[in-house]
């Protein structure tokens, strides 16, 4: 459609890329940096059924590489011990980052407020070669003067909530920033106690962010290298430590195994994820409209 | 602690003070965590750096000598960094990859949100996901996988040859010789950029889709071409998403450690493996915290800038 067309069409905004030629542009962009973004993924997917144990050659199919994974004993430990550590550090960033979340939002004012969100959120940037290396120097020190404690999972888990704590935080700040203060009012003028209205009425509104912090430090410990090889000692050997040692080696097949698995556990759990926390956020939607009807 | 009056009445030993408590609770938890792991940790690091090995215990930074308490600070470790042309390089070479990494994930990814935010409404929570699931498989493996993408016979190095764009990359400097085109200057850039691309995309496309189309009918209803709307309308509006996406792809990648392992060669050598090094093989502490503060040195400048530019401008909305 030409734009000269009508008086009004030639009003309407002609933004960059809008028509023929440059929208085809904008979409190939689009699509060539998808590909870019999803081309890794793919091929540890499809490498991972390569009977050729070198790769890049094309040997035929085979599942052998998912059967040496079942037998791999140092492997599987990391996998468990990850797991487990996840589930913690998921657990303590999120408590942590509710708290922080809370104050940041809720109490404009209290000393030290600046130093307070600064720390909070250093660690989205710092390199984690630092923050390793700086956590573990401590743990040395305390180690010295109370011979405790040894570096292990407890420590790896300190580092893992350092970190969680900030991406906890930023997600839940959000959700807190948008909520309606007036509803925690009428809840308060209605007699309901400090205590009962966090707990009744603004968590089960902050419930999705909750959700989606909690995936997301889950995964963040799942996957870090570098705070766990600082903070990590004999037996506590994670999943990405395994990996990271051999993928240094140079290709390993049962690795893009691991992966496959990997992928597809968490695309479930991504789906299944994101579906709870719609639902959770359309029935939270439906509850608010009932009220505001039932109000009027 | 400021006593800010709390809300619902303050009678003594009534809600008012459980309220006080709730509050110092809330605030004080998290904040003596970050004390306690985030902050403690950062002086000791600064301590031991301005120490000397002395056996298996670090010098006194305060020492009572005669009655009077010494302070003992130790540069030598400072002057050596300053001094060896090793170091010195190593932390030009950081900063030139993040920088570089940088740029990159600003050519490609600046017009990506822009077409991103420009897509069908309906379409765009489905783009943003798209672009956050890599997030979710791990970082490692993918990284992994340009090894065999990027290596001998893997699928994208035989489409590089095949358009002869390795011929390109090898009178650019980015590649030694031509065909060969793993642990080079170019496969870490790839890794990096193909791991902080989602960091740059998605701050972009935060300010680009709230951006105000009435300002662009404006424009256009001034005179200006879509191309003089685009320079002098959206690019300045987006700064924000820009300067905090830099942010974002800068400081990481000045210290990473992962990616140059697993993608790097032996001329890629960065600050972050040194760092790694002088802890784990040399066991020298005192060395190793030195380059961390000077790394961090070097990080809080961008840091500082970035946050005055940001005090800035919420003071110019006002």
């Amino acid at each position: 459609m030409s734009a000269a067309a009508s008086p009004t069409a030639r009003r309407r905004p002609r933004a960059l890329f809008g028509t023929g030629f440059a929208r085809g542009f904008g979409r190939g962009w689009l699509l060539a940096v998808f590909v870019f973004l999803y081309l890794p993924i793919l091929s540890l997917i499809v490498y991972s059924f390569n009977d050729s144990p070198v790769p890049n050659r094309w040997n035929g199919f085979t599942f052998k590489w998912y059967a040496s994974l079942v037998n791999d004993r140092e492997l599987l430990a990391g996998v468990w011990l990850s797991l487990k550590l996840a589930v913690y550090t998921a657990c303590g960033s999120v408590l942590l980052g509710l708290l922080a979340a809370f104050a940041l939002v809720r109490y404009r004012r209290f000393r030290g407020r600046t130093v307070f969100s600064g720390m909070v959120s250093a660690p989205l940037v710092m390199p984690e070669v630092i923050v390793g290396l700086s956590l573990l120097l401590m743990l040395v020190s305390v180690q010295r003067a109370f011979g405790w404690p040894e570096r292990g999972v407890l420590t790896i888990w300190l580092g893992h909530v350092l970190l969680g704590l900030a991406y906890a935080t930023v997600v839940i700040q959000a959700r807190l920033q948008e909520l309606n203060p007036q509803l925690e009012e009428a809840a308060m003028d209605l007699g309901a106690r400090p205590f009962q209205v966090f707990a009744l009425v603004t968590l089960p509104m902050i419930t999705p962010s909750l959700m989606s912090a909690w995936l997301l430090t889950f995964t963040l410990s799942l996957d870090d290298v570098v705070l766990s090889a600082f903070l990590s000692g004999p037996g506590s050997t994670t999943m990405p430590l395994v990996i990271f040692s051999r993928a240094r080696l140079g290709l390993n097949p049962s690795v893009n195994a691991m992966a496959a698995v990997t992928i597809l556990i968490v695309a479930i759990g991504v789906l299944l994820a994101s579906y709870a926390i719609a639902r959770a956020e359309r029935q939270r939607q439906r509850e608010a409209r009932a009220g505001a009807r039932d109000g009027g | 602690m400021s006593a800010a009056p709390a809300p619902g009445g303050s009678r003594p030993g009534g809600p008012g003070r459980r309220l006080r408590l709730g509050r110092g609770a809330v605030i004080g938890l998290p904040y003596a965590w970050l004390i306690a792991f985030f902050l403690l940790p950062f002086l000791i690091v600064f301590k031991i750096s301005v120490s000397e090995m002395d056996g298996v215990r670090f010098s006194d930074l305060l020492t009572v000598q005669d009655g009077v308490l010494q302070l003992t600070v130790r540069l030598g470790n400072y002057l050596f960094v300053a001094e060896d042309e090793l170091y010195v390089r190593t932390y030009l070479r950081s900063l030139g990859y993040a920088g570089a990494t940088t740029l990159l994930c600003l050519a490609l990814g600046y017009p990506f949100a822009y077409f991103m935010a420009r897509a069908p409404r309906h379409l765009q929570p489905l783009l943003v996901m798209a672009v956050m699931l890599p997030f979710w498989t791990s970082f490692l493996l993918r990284v992994y996988a340009w090894k065999g993408l990027l290596g001998d016979g893997g699928p994208v190095a035989e489409l590089l040859i095949a358009l002869g764009l390795d011929q390109l990359l090898a009178a650019g400097g980015l590649i030694g010789s031509p065909g060969k085109l793993m642990n080079t200057p170019f496969s870490l850039l790839v890794g990096m950029v193909y791991t902080y691309l989602p960091f740059m995309v998605l701050p972009l496309y935060a300010t680009l889709s709230k951006l105000d189309g009435r300002l662009l009918e404006a424009a256009a209803d001034l005179g200006a071409t879509p191309w003089a709307a685009f320079w002098r309308v959206t690019v300045p509006l987006s700064k924000a998403g820009i300067i905090a996406g830099a942010m974002l792809v800068f400081i990481p990648c000045v210290g990473e450690f992962v990616i140059p392992e697993l993608l790097g060669g032996p001329e890629t050598l960065m600050i972050g493996r040194v760092l790694w090094d002088e802890f784990f093989s040399n066991n020298d502490w005192p060395m190793a915290s030195t380059v961390a503060v000077v790394m961090v040195l070097l990080i809080v400048v961008p840091l500082a800038l970035f946050n005055r530019y940001q005090a800035e401008s919420t003071e110019a909305r006002r």
